[in-house]
């Protein structure tokens, strides 16, 4: 959805559209000059757009920290890199809230059955941000400890860095807001065909289960 | 840190004390070490606390794999008024690792002795709460051994997320 | 021998000691309450079991692990200077402290000296360090405390020492600057000067927090005498650090045994009397005004000469040789390879970490690898003075005393 702004050139003109809202709400207004106001004003979308335009714009994340990227996380927060720019500097510290999930740091085989309950717990439509290499990948402690995030939640965007910089989220949070707003195709929502967090099939009649074995029959999907 | 002389005296006095308790010394560059029997630990740092030496800076466990006997628990003891350290060292075989515990004499040895038994299994008798520290309860096998692998996983990217067994579903 | 599952939940249960009515309270129930590891006032994924009579803490027990990360495990598996990186990552509000505990351990194995300029400009970077640990911790207990925009001054200011930071060494955080044997370049051309703005800047900045909370009638009444111990329970739970020298005991590893010329600035050792929350805020807010003051020092006298040991077995020739050095570019070559090897020893560094005694233990066998690291963490060992400090008082005062406790839970469970 695109809005576009015309500069008012006449400061007389401005004074004659505030007289025409006046009739408009008093009922004054009828007729073609109705016509003429109805065209001016009012923008048609889709109801759809519509709330993923404010969604994306109105994110509420969690304030949840593992390590070093939640420091840099919270930075996002500060004067520099002002999150509230976004309208996603509402953090809130219960998941019921939340729809935002910044995975910031290491995930360790301890802490994965929290983090997957609190995603759990979160209410669609909700999103996940891996922030930083550990939660990613791992990153330079691949032992036994650790386990990376994609292995048992999904996650819309990665973030690289250790840790990012505050910019990097930042670009990752735009990201995701193109991706809310639907303007970016990627991402496993695409490739598996899933709403929200519920797989989708293809195909009529099969169960979930067959799917879940091979929801590709076609074979490997690499760079799809 | 007390000088090769002074560790020597230190070590005498506490094998006057009993004679089993004190092994033998190590003495390098910056570190004055007392090696102990495993079963006299509370009475060296019983009397090592005496001696001025009543703050425990840190208690680690070491696996010295191959040697044997494999592990080691080490207590460095600070003695805060001379502005000196001395280490005490005992060695334990992953066959019988029990050595007694510290907390009566430093009550901040709890949570050390306890990482010390999660990540190598020296069982430190007499400890109030001996459970594992860090890793999940139900974790099985002492991590930092020597012997046990650093464990890892392939990660996953776009192009291998199909073939990887650790797949999402 | 090991304990098994189900023993251990008996003893997960088995923290409801004590039955005794709270004095004025009214109930005599006892309630488990459960906080964290998901909670924004536990600084991190901590989970407190607390036991609750009424609104007053009978008992409270820290389970941690929850960022276990392996990385002495991980250290054991890289050669010595690998392990550096890996190993700033423990601590992550205070990484130069770590790669300097790291670094001094395994110079001391080493046996080589460290340039007196790589001395001073460690202790630039560790005390500006420790300004921007304290600001975190400032910020963010000031969040636990409700007064939120300390928050955005806190980290104001931490934004311009990690853009120094940034200069001297390309990174925000984490940055790598110790090697072992001196740092890894000399400072840039202007970063003296951005400093010497910051120093100017940094005392009035920790004034005006200073106005903010000192004259702020909640914060007072949350902090003065909430949650206090005495010297001597602090030190056999082995606590040192800002909470130490709160109580009274002016234990600082700086003053005591001085490190990386340390005992060629002039400052002075914050000192509280009676360990309270109050205290504790009031060390730690004047320690920023001292390593100011070191710095200033530092910067003032720091003299001529390499940054870095001229060993050539430890440090990294320069650019400069490898064109025209056959034995400088073997020695590059070799380096980059495999590492140095470091003789069989074993060797334990304290400093004096914004946390209090940061010690690293390393274990060398002769290969190219530590055979153990360990780092005795402030962090660990102070959290066992939570305990002590909450029983008996308000659910409420267990927030701020977290919050003063200053534990980093990556330090914790490393």
């Amino acid at each position: 959805m695109e809005l576009k702004r015309e500069p008012l050139t006449d400061p007389s003109e401005f004074r004659a559209r505030q007289l025409q809202s006046r009739d408009l709400l008093r009922g004054d207004l009828e007729g073609e000059a109705l016509e003429r106001y109805v065209e001016k004003s009012i923008m048609t979308t889709t109801l759809e757009k519509a709330v993923s335009w404010s969604q994306g714009n109105s994110i509420y994340p969690m304030t949840f920290g593992l390590a070093c990227c939640a420091i840099e996380m919270m930075s996002i927060v500060g004067a520099r890199v002002d999150i509230a720019r976004f309208g996603w500097e509402a953090f809130r510290a219960s998941p019921r809230q939340a729809d935002l999930l910044i995975l910031s740091g290491r995930v360790s085989v301890k802490m994965a059955p929290v983090i997957r309950r609190i995603y759990d717990q979160m209410l669609e439509p909700r999103w996940a941000i891996s922030m930083g290499a550990c939660c990613s990948s791992m990153g330079v402690f691949n032992n036994y400890a650790l386990v990376p995030s994609d292995k048992f939640m999904p996650i819309d965007v990665h973030v690289p860095g250790c840790p990012p910089r505050p910019e990097a989220l930042m670009h990752g949070i735009l990201r995701l807001r193109d991706k809310i707003q639907g303007h970016s195709p990627d991402g496993w929502r695409e490739r598996y065909d899933a709403v929200g967090t519920e797989e989708v099939l293809d195909g009529s009649g099969a169960s979930r289960d067959d799917a879940a074995i091979n929801l590709y029959p076609g074979g490997d999907t690499a760079g799809a | 840190m007390p000088d090769a002389t002074g560790l020597e005296l230190t070590a005498h006095e506490l094998r006057d004390g009993n004679e089993e308790s004190i092994l033998g010394t190590e003495f390098q560059r910056r570190r004055a070490v007392l090696l102990a029997a495993p079963a006299h630990v509370p009475l060296v740092l019983r009397v090592l606390h005496g001696k001025g030496y009543t703050f425990l800076a840190s208690l680690h466990g070491v696996d010295y794999f191959p040697e044997e006997p494999r592990l080691g628990v080490l207590y460095e003891l600070l003695d805060m008024q001379a502005v000196d350290r001395i280490s005490v060292k005992t060695r334990v075989s992953t066959a019988d690792p029990h050595v007694p515990t510290a907390t009566e004499i430093h009550p901040g040895a709890e949570f050390p002795e306890r990482e010390v038994y999660d990540m190598f299994g020296v069982v430190f008798d007499g400890h109030p709460d001996l459970r594992r520290i860090l890793m999940p309860e139900d974790f099985e096998g002492y991590p930092q051994r020597r012997d046990y692998p650093v464990g890892g996983e392939p990660v996953l990217f776009t192009y291998n997320e199909e073939r990887s067994y650790g797949k999402w579903q | 021998m090991a304990l098994e599952t189900s023993d251990y939940r008996q003893r997960e249960e088995s923290i409801t000691y004590s039955t005794e009515s709270a004095g004025q309270g009214e109930t005599h129930e006892l309630l488990t309450l459960n906080i964290g590891p998901h909670h924004p006032a536990t600084h991190g994924v901590l989970r407190l079991i607390a036991t609750l009579e009424g609104e007053v803490v009978r008992d409270i027990k820290p389970i941690i692990g929850y960022v276990h990360t392996g990385i002495e495990k991980t250290a054991e598996d890289k050669a010595y200077w690998k392990v550096i990186p890996v190993i700033e990552r423990m601590d992550y509000v205070s990484y130069y402290f770590n790669a300097m505990a790291f670094c001094g351990a395994v110079e001391d194995l080493l046996g080589i000296e460290v340039p007196e300029r790589a001395q001073y400009l460690r202790v630039i970077h560790l005390e500006l360090n420790r300004i921007v640990s304290h600001l975190i911790w400032l910020g963010t207990s000031a969040l636990d405390l409700g007064a939120i925009s300390m928050f955005w001054y806190c980290f104001r200011e931490r934004e311009k020492v990690l853009d120094l930071m940034e200069m001297s060494s390309g990174q925000r955080m984490h940055t790598r600057y110790f090697q072992v044997g001196g740092v890894f370049e000399d400072i840039p051309r202007g970063f003296a000067r951005k400093l010497s703005g910051f120093l100017a800047d940094m005392p009035t900045r920790a004034d005006q927090y200073a106005n903010l909370l000192e004259k702020n009638q909640i914060v007072l009444e949350r902090l003065r005498g909430t949650c206090p111990l005495d010297e001597a329970s602090l030190l056999a739970l082995g606590v040192t650090g800002p909470l130490l020298r709160a109580a009274g005991n002016p234990w600082d590893l700086r003053k005591a045994a001085p490190y990386s010329s340390y005992d060629k600035f002039q400052f002075r050792i914050p000192v509280g009397t009676v360990g309270d929350n109050y205290d504790r805020y009031r060390v730690r807010h004047a320690e920023i005004y001292e390593s100011v003051k070191i710095i200033e020092q530092a910067l003032e006298g720091l003299p001529e000469g390499p940054f870095i040991t001229p060993d050539r077995k430890v440090a990294l020739p320069p650019r400069h040789e490898l064109a025209t050095s056959m034995e400088a570019l073997i020695h590059h070559f070799k380096l980059v390879t495999e590492g140095f090897r470091v003789p069989p020893g074993e060797s334990y560094y304290p400093i004096e970490g914004p946390r209090g005694e940061l010690g690293c233990f390393v274990r060398a066998d002769g290969s190219g690898k530590p055979a153990r690291v360990h780092m005795r963490d402030p962090s660990f060992t102070n959290l066992q003075a939570l305990a002590p400090m909450v029983r008996d008082s308000y659910i409420a005062d267990l927030i701020a005393t977290l919050a003063m406790l200053d534990p980093i839970l990556g330090g914790i469970d490393r």
